[in-house]
């Protein structure tokens, strides 16, 4: 892994490089389902699939909350911004029926654009990532109940007699819930790893992604070097908002519906992902593969704890441990 | 200056054969050190020879360690800072360690507050503060917050509060860094008064002019090995220069013949407004010329507006300055630091950590930052191109490393400022502005640093130089304007400028008015 092989440039042994320790606690989480495997539940592959596909949504927005951790700040709106969009993608498609092309187009512009005015304000205003898109969080889900009229956009559409008639599911939500090559991926999970890819080329490969890093390592040292801050942030902001367009469109396929009430504290999931995968909230540090295994090392663990017939009380209390235990592992030494 | 009834054969202080290792390599190997009441002993050697090592190790920062220490004739051994502390030792830090938010007394008492039971006695504690800070001849508002304060009263501060806890022992770790002359005298005067009062001071600096102002012994460290320790007076300049680098350095400062060519720079009525939005501007309407090829010092106190003018027209302060610049025959106003590299202008700020470097990215990161378009056609980036320009970078500026791809904190302080450099040249300027290029550089990175002002200014560049060090100032400028409250109050040609004229000038006291360019005062 990329990762490693510059660790052992650095001289640092490769079981202390970050990703080792952040696999380690991946693997410890694996071996639990091989040991509490419920009757060999855990050895199907159905298994497997059944959990990227209930974790693709989250993977989405933790790559935009990636992206904006590494350059310091942090998005909270993540959740109002994939309600507000898995409404309009309803509506543009349930109920006007609207081209997908053109659905999905206005859609991710929607959420792009709450993005780059968090962007624009943190940026601008030099106002707190965290109130800024706590703002946002609390304006785009009331936007979100304002277009629905508070009502959940399903396929029971109403009448003008004031009956409800229920109509066919667009095709686009049967093609997101279908399942490729031969039953064995959902095409949610192909969106988040595209979503993934994706990230990893911004932060990598391009310019603006090691301004990132720059902007979230030492701000005030990466401006007097020159570097666009406003325009870098707007990006950071805009893709986290472009990205909760994908998962709000994913969601609504998911559920045949756009719920105004959808998405409440996928926020906290998307960091907690983030965080897991050992990018630190200061900013600076971190990577897209980090965040992946981030990602499957809690989508296995609910996995894991839900085949084993285990309650949401002590899923959630054990989801908890495993955050602080995950954080402790990565902790270097002094 | 010698310690007189202090000098007895019982020292403060004993470290023998201290040893420390980090992971695989040894930082520490066989180091003592002696510390007697009444002396000033002076910590000298390179960036990277074990000075602070050894004094982490004395405040029980770093607890594994091989060796012993005694305290007053009796084997100690600190598990904690806080034991260090207990025993009377107490470390003033390059970076200091105060909270700006909270008040004078407040932070001199920190940690180790009076109290009546479970109540704080506030009147006590303000009072003591007072009685502290009148000690050191300062007398300010204790209800004030720290921050509110310069960095030389702030270091005061942090003395008062080493002072407070009766510390018989007190280690400065280049202690004048950010202070102005005349808050550096204070300090002296202070440390006489900590000298007669029998406490031992360990003093860390790489200013030359220091050490022999205030040392009655120096200990030299080279490579994390203990070289030699020699009364002051019987360990000359040279020779301390060759027990820190383990060889002579040909001059100390080799400024070459200058060569001034065309006028790059013409600067009119240029003003910086105060930042914090005090009414009076910070640089007040300056004017003045610079030249290809030369090196043009700009004097100045503290708060006399010089770091301020070099900000200003790199474009720090973005668009709030005013005034009239000419750029290599092009009109130029500054607007942001972006517009200012493209205008072919390059600032080095005087705080590499704070402002200069990306700590927690690697060389290579670092040093193409300022010009990463260069390496990315259409926003892809080029990592082996990057890499191969690092590497020259890097090799035209002596960088000393053991990996490009290695983050740029695990650096020494010398070449962490490298780096910084490298990061400049790769942005191929014609104007350097250097902010404090030497503070905190060991003399053999200096020397460096010296020799590369020579070739750029061969090459036809631009220097703009500011340092709090004068003989550092006056050696390799070729000119120099000092300035006073925001204005140029002086210039001077390099063969006429003296310490003393430059001093003069930059507290006030000009014998005739100075005219800058056409505009009076």
């Amino acid at each position: 892994m990329n990762k490693m092989s510059n660790s052992l440039k650095t001289g640092e042994h490769w079981l202390a490089s970050p990703t080792t320790r952040v696999l380690a606690a991946l693997i410890i989480v694996f071996v639990l389902g091989l040991v509490f495997n419920a009757d060999g539940a855990f050895f199907k592959w159905g298994t497997h699939r059944d959990m990227l596909r209930a974790v693709s949504v989250y993977g989405i927005l933790a790559c935009g909350m990636t992206l904006v951790i590494i350059s310091g700040g942090i998005d909270l709106s993540v959740g109002s911004i994939l309600a507000l969009t898995a409404v309009c993608f309803s509506l543009f498609t349930i109920h006007y029926q609207t081209a997908v092309i053109v659905a999905v187009v206005l859609c991710l512009m929607i959420s792009s654009l709450c993005g780059i005015m968090s962007g624009a304000i943190i940026a601008r205003f030099k106002i707190q990532p965290f109130i800024s898109t706590l703002a946002m969080m609390v304006f785009a889900r009331g936007l979100a109940k304002w277009v629905s009229g508070g009502q959940k956009i399903s396929t029971a559409v109403q009448q003008a007699d004031g009956t409800y008639q229920y109509v066919e599911v667009p095709g686009v939500f049967n093609f997101i819930n279908s399942k490729l090559l031969g039953d064995n991926i959902t095409v949610v999970t192909v969106i988040f790893l595209i979503c993934i890819v994706i990230s990893y080329i911004i932060l990598t490969k391009l310019r603006y992604g090691r301004y990132l890093y720059a902007i979230g390592g030492n701000e005030e040292a990466a401006r007097l070097s020159g570097v666009p801050i406003m325009k870098s942030k707007l990006l950071a902001y805009g893709l986290s908002g472009l990205f909760c367009g994908v998962a709000g469109i994913c969601q609504a396929a998911q559920e045949l519906q756009g719920d105004p009430e959808a998405g409440i504290s996928y926020e906290l999931s998307a960091i907690a992902m983030v965080v897991i995968g050992g990018t630190s909230l200061q900013g600076g540090r971190g990577n897209m593969w980090l965040t992946l295994i981030g990602v499957l090392t809690i989508g296995y663990l609910e996995k894991i704890l839900s085949i084993n017939a285990i309650g949401e009380d002590k899923r959630l209390m054990l989801t908890g441990a495993i955050i602080i235990a995950a954080v402790l592992l990565q902790k270097t030494k002094k | 200056m010698t310690p007189q009834n202090f000098n007895n054969n019982k020292p403060l202080l004993r470290m023998c054969g201290i040893g420390k290792q980090f992971t695989s390599t040894l930082v520490l190997d066989d180091v003592q050190f002696e510390l007697r009441a009444g002396e000033v002993h002076i910590l000298a050697g390179e960036n990277g020879a074990g000075k602070s090592t050894l004094m982490k190790i004395l405040a029980g920062v770093y607890t594994a360690y091989t060796g012993q220490i005694e305290l007053d004739g009796t084997p100690a051994r600190f598990n904690s800072i806080h034991d260090a502390a207990s025993a009377g030792i107490a470390i003033i830090h390059q970076e200091l360690s105060l909270v700006p938010t909270m008040t004078v007394d407040e932070n001199i008492f920190l940690g180790r507050e009076l109290s009546k039971g479970p109540w704080l006695t506030k009147k006590q504690m303000q009072q003591k503060a007072k009685t502290l800070l009148a000690g050191v001849g300062l007398d300010i508002a204790v209800s004030k917050k720290v921050g509110d304060y310069s960095l030389g009263i702030q270091q005061m501060v942090e003395i008062c509060k080493a002072l407070a806890f009766e510390s018989k022992i007190i280690v400065m770790d280049e202690p004048t860094s950010a202070l102005t002359d005349v808050e550096v005298q204070r300090l002296f005067a202070i440390i006489d008064k900590l000298k007669k009062e029998g406490r031992g001071i360990v003093y860390i600096t790489h200013k030359m002019e220091e050490i022999y102002r205030i040392a009655d012994r120096i200990t030299v460290l080279r490579d994390g090995r203990y070289i030699g320790t020699a009364p002051a007076a019987q360990l000359g300049q040279t020779e301390l220069i060759k027990w820190m680098v383990g060889r002579e350095l040909s001059s100390q400062f080799p400024r070459h013949q200058a060569n001034p060519r065309q006028t790059v720079l013409k600067v009119r009525d240029f003003s910086v407004p105060d930042q914090a939005g005090k009414p009076f501007p910070v640089v007040d309407k300056v004017s003045f010329e610079l030249r290809a090829g030369e090196i043009l010092g700009v004097a100045g106190l503290g708060g006399s507006g010089n770091s301020e003018l070099l900000n200003g027209l790199f474009g720090t302060y973005g668009s709030r300055v005013s005034g009239t610049i000419t750029l290599q025959d092009k009109a130029y106003y500054p607007t942001g630091p972006g517009e200012g590299i493209k205008a072919g202008l390059a600032l080095l700020t005087n705080d590499r950590k704070a402002t200069g470097l990306i700590l927690g990215m690697n060389i290579v990161e670092n040093t193409t930052l300022a010009a990463l378009k260069k390496y990315a056609p259409f926003g892809w980036l080029r990592p082996a191109r990057e890499f191969e320009s690092a590497r020259q970078k890097g090799q035209s500026v002596h960088l000393k490393a053991a990996s490009l791809t290695m983050p740029v904190d695990a650096l020494s302080g010398g070449n962490q400022q490298k780096v910084a450099i490298a990061k400049w040249v790769d942005t191929n300027p014609a104007i350097l502005l250097l902010d404090e290029p030497t503070r905190g550089v060991d003399v053999g990175a200096k020397h460096e640093i010296y020799e590369l002002m020579n070739q750029w200014t061969a090459q036809g560049l631009a220097i703009m130089l500011i340092s709090s060090e004068m003989p550092e100032l006056l050696a390799m400028s070729d000119r120099i304007i000092v300035m006073h409250r925001g204005k140029i109050t002086a210039e001077f040609t390099a063969d006429d400028a003296t310490q003393e004229k430059i001093l003069r000038a930059a507290m006030g006291n000009t014998d005739e008015p100075y005219e800058q360019g056409s505009s009076h005062h």
